[in-house]
């Protein structure tokens, strides 16, 4: 240090020889970060721009206004995807909290080998969509799984072919991905409840209340924050769904289980329609952000109401 | 603690428990007992059966042998691919997250928490979003299909959730101790390499372990960027599927899954641990 102030006052330049001994540390925290964030904001501007241009095989400027929104929203393809949205977001939401939030209570209650049980309901998060899609289409496939399993046992009325009929492919996504992520709200549950201070728990049992009542009035309710971040990032997952359905059932039988991630990957890549397609994906960004913002603003309170309390 | 375990409402817990675990590892041991059966004995059953003839050959041919469009060296020129991707990828995003998370929560600058704050909404911005973009900028640096394409992807993208991970364990560091190391005379590099790297472990490697997870199942940009030879292994078990729809070969189909997957799964069943913690560590943000 004192050698650099000395040499800098010799040479009467302090400034720009410290900023040269000082560039590989600048290049070192700007660079990677510089990159990530223009690539983030230059991105979104570029697809949106591109949204509202004529392009199609190639991008092309020009203006259209609203076209390729307008050509998206009453295509039958977004309709069912975005139907399809609706209640596999709903459905898969729903059913993996239940799910997760009932092997939790399970798990929390001072059983044996918890560790392997725990194991065994995160491992499907460290698999590809990719590999299970696969799997969870085979299984699936009532010519080769289940329901082929049960023939072959001798109960030959048995139907569970749901993966080929339209009104019902649907659910199989939502079963698969039940089965992957459950896990996940699991985690979340489980540290939460072990974080629920004690004394409440004793509290509510010296005034006589059971296991049941203890969990429904006294345990549950402090559970409710992490509900709502469990919701936001199976909903965050459920909206941008691509690899699943792509390996599970390809948005067949048809168009039957379309969703807007392969839309846009229809539009953008199969049909050369890059105004349109560009236009689903940033309808994408929109329906994250009818999620995220909200979420955001609560989290904004939650955080201020803490700092006052 | 006798007449508790013998309890009904016991007995009861353990039986749905079982039930539920049983149900979350079927998929994995039907495709491990598939694995090991033939095409043909699974054509004649189902694919839920127990192997009559150990077919052990269907994992070399699953490795080196079957064809995906015209090309028969099995699923290890993609699982290749996938590791030369994942690999470096998962190395550089860590080793510049971890840089740029101690700048800004220990060095800090100038205009610090906001481009923080833009980087790390990159955790929320759908992949969709970037799909054309990154194409045409592949494009024009000569980069579309090559697997150091997928690499630079990776590791720009990697670095919102490597920043975010690392920044948020450096945090809880005293700013003493640096400024104590900057009175001494120490530099950005001198304090990162002797004060915070070997303070990094347990975060590295949850840093490692969920960049590595996410890189090597990554599906979207392999099947966009990539064709043919340079497919990582998600894109290239999609087409395998594709190619032999028509005479399926279950057996070996299954060999290559449990291929493709073994890596993920081999790093899940050693730091599981550390992946739970990437994984809330993710959630709450």
């Amino acid at each position: 240090m004192t050698d650099v102030v000395a040499t800098a006052t010799q040479q009467g330049r302090p400034a720009i020889s410290g900023v040269v001994r000082r560039l590989p540390e600048y290049l070192m925290i700007w660079v990677p970060l510089l990159l990530s964030a223009a690539h983030l904001i230059s991105f979104s501007i570029w697809t949106i721009w591109i949204s509202f241009t004529p392009s199609t095989l190639v991008p092309v400027s020009g203006w259209v206004g609203l076209r390729n929104y307008t050509a998206v929203l009453a295509s039958r393809n977004w309709q069912i995807a975005f139907d399809n949205l609706l209640l596999f977001g709903s459905a898969f939401v729903l059913l993996s909290l239940v799910t997760g939030l009932m092997l939790a209570i399970l798990l929390d209650q001072r059983i044996r080998a918890e560790n392997v049980l725990r194991s065994i309901f995160l491992y499907p998060l460290a698999v590809s969509f990719v590999v299970t899609g696969t799997v969870w289409s085979w299984l699936l496939n009532p010519g080769i799984g289940i329901e082929k399993l049960v023939h072959d046992l001798g109960w030959t009325s048995f139907r569970f072919d749901w993966l080929v009929d339209r009104d019902m492919a649907i659910w199989t996504i939502v079963i698969a991905a039940i089965w992957q992520s459950s896990g996940f709200a699991m985690a979340l549950f489980l540290a939460g409840l072990r974080s629920v201070d004690a004394d409440i728990i004793k509290a509510a049992q010296i005034d006589g209340a059971g296991p049941i009542r203890t969990y429904w009035r006294v345990i549950l309710p402090t559970l409710w924050p992490i509900t709502i971040t469990v919701v936001v990032v199976q909903l965050q997952f459920a909206i941008s769904a691509f690899d699943l359905v792509r390996a599970l059932t390809n948005g067949g039988p048809g168009i039957a289980t379309q969703l807007p991630a392969l839309v846009v990957y229809d539009l953008m890549f199969q049909r050369s329609q890059l105004g349109r397609g560009a236009a689903a994906a940033v309808l994408m960004l929109l329906i994250l952000l009818a999620v995220l913002l909200p979420y955001a603003a609560w989290r904004y309170l939650q955080r201020r109401r803490a700092i006052h309390a | 603690m006798r007449d508790r375990a013998l309890a009904p409402s016991r007995i009861l817990i353990y039986f749905v428990v079982s039930l539920m675990a049983a149900a979350w590892l079927a998929p994995l041991v039907v495709v491990v007992l598939n694995s090991l059966r033939t095409n043909e004995e699974i054509a004649q059953a189902s694919m839920i059966g127990w192997p009559k003839h150990w077919a052990w050959s269907n994992y070399a041919a699953a490795w080196s042998g079957f064809c995906v469009a015209e090309t028969c060296a099995g699923i290890r020129p993609y699982m290749l691919n996938s590791a030369l991707v994942t690999i470096p990828a998962t190395i550089f995003s860590t080793l510049l997250g971890a840089i740029a998370g101690y700048a800004v929560s220990l060095w800090r600058f100038r205009g610090d928490s906001w481009i923080y704050g833009i980087v790390t909404l990159g955790l929320f911005l759908p992949q969709q979003m970037r799909l054309l973009p990154w194409t045409i900028v592949l494009r024009d640096i000569g980069l579309i299909n090559t697997l150091t394409g997928l690499v630079l992807i990776h590791t720009i993208q990697g670095l919102s959730f490597t920043t975010l991970f690392c920044r948020n364990y450096y945090v809880a560091i005293p700013h003493e101790l640096i400024r104590a190391a900057r009175i001494d005379g120490a530099g950005f590099f001198r304090i990162f390499w002797r004060i915070i790297l070997p303070l990094s472990s347990p975060i590295l490697i949850v840093t490692v372990i969920w960049q590595f997870t996410h890189i090597w199942n990554e599906f979207l940009y392999g099947v966009t960027f990539t064709t043919g030879q340079q497919q990582p292994v998600t894109a290239a078990l999609i087409a395998l599927s594709a190619a032999i729809a028509d005479i399926p070969k279950h057996g070996v189909q299954s060999a290559a899954v449990i291929i493709a997957a073994l890596p993920t799964l081999l790093i899940y069943l050693f730091g599981g641990r550390y992946f739970v913690r990437g994984l809330t560590a993710g959630a709450v943000k």
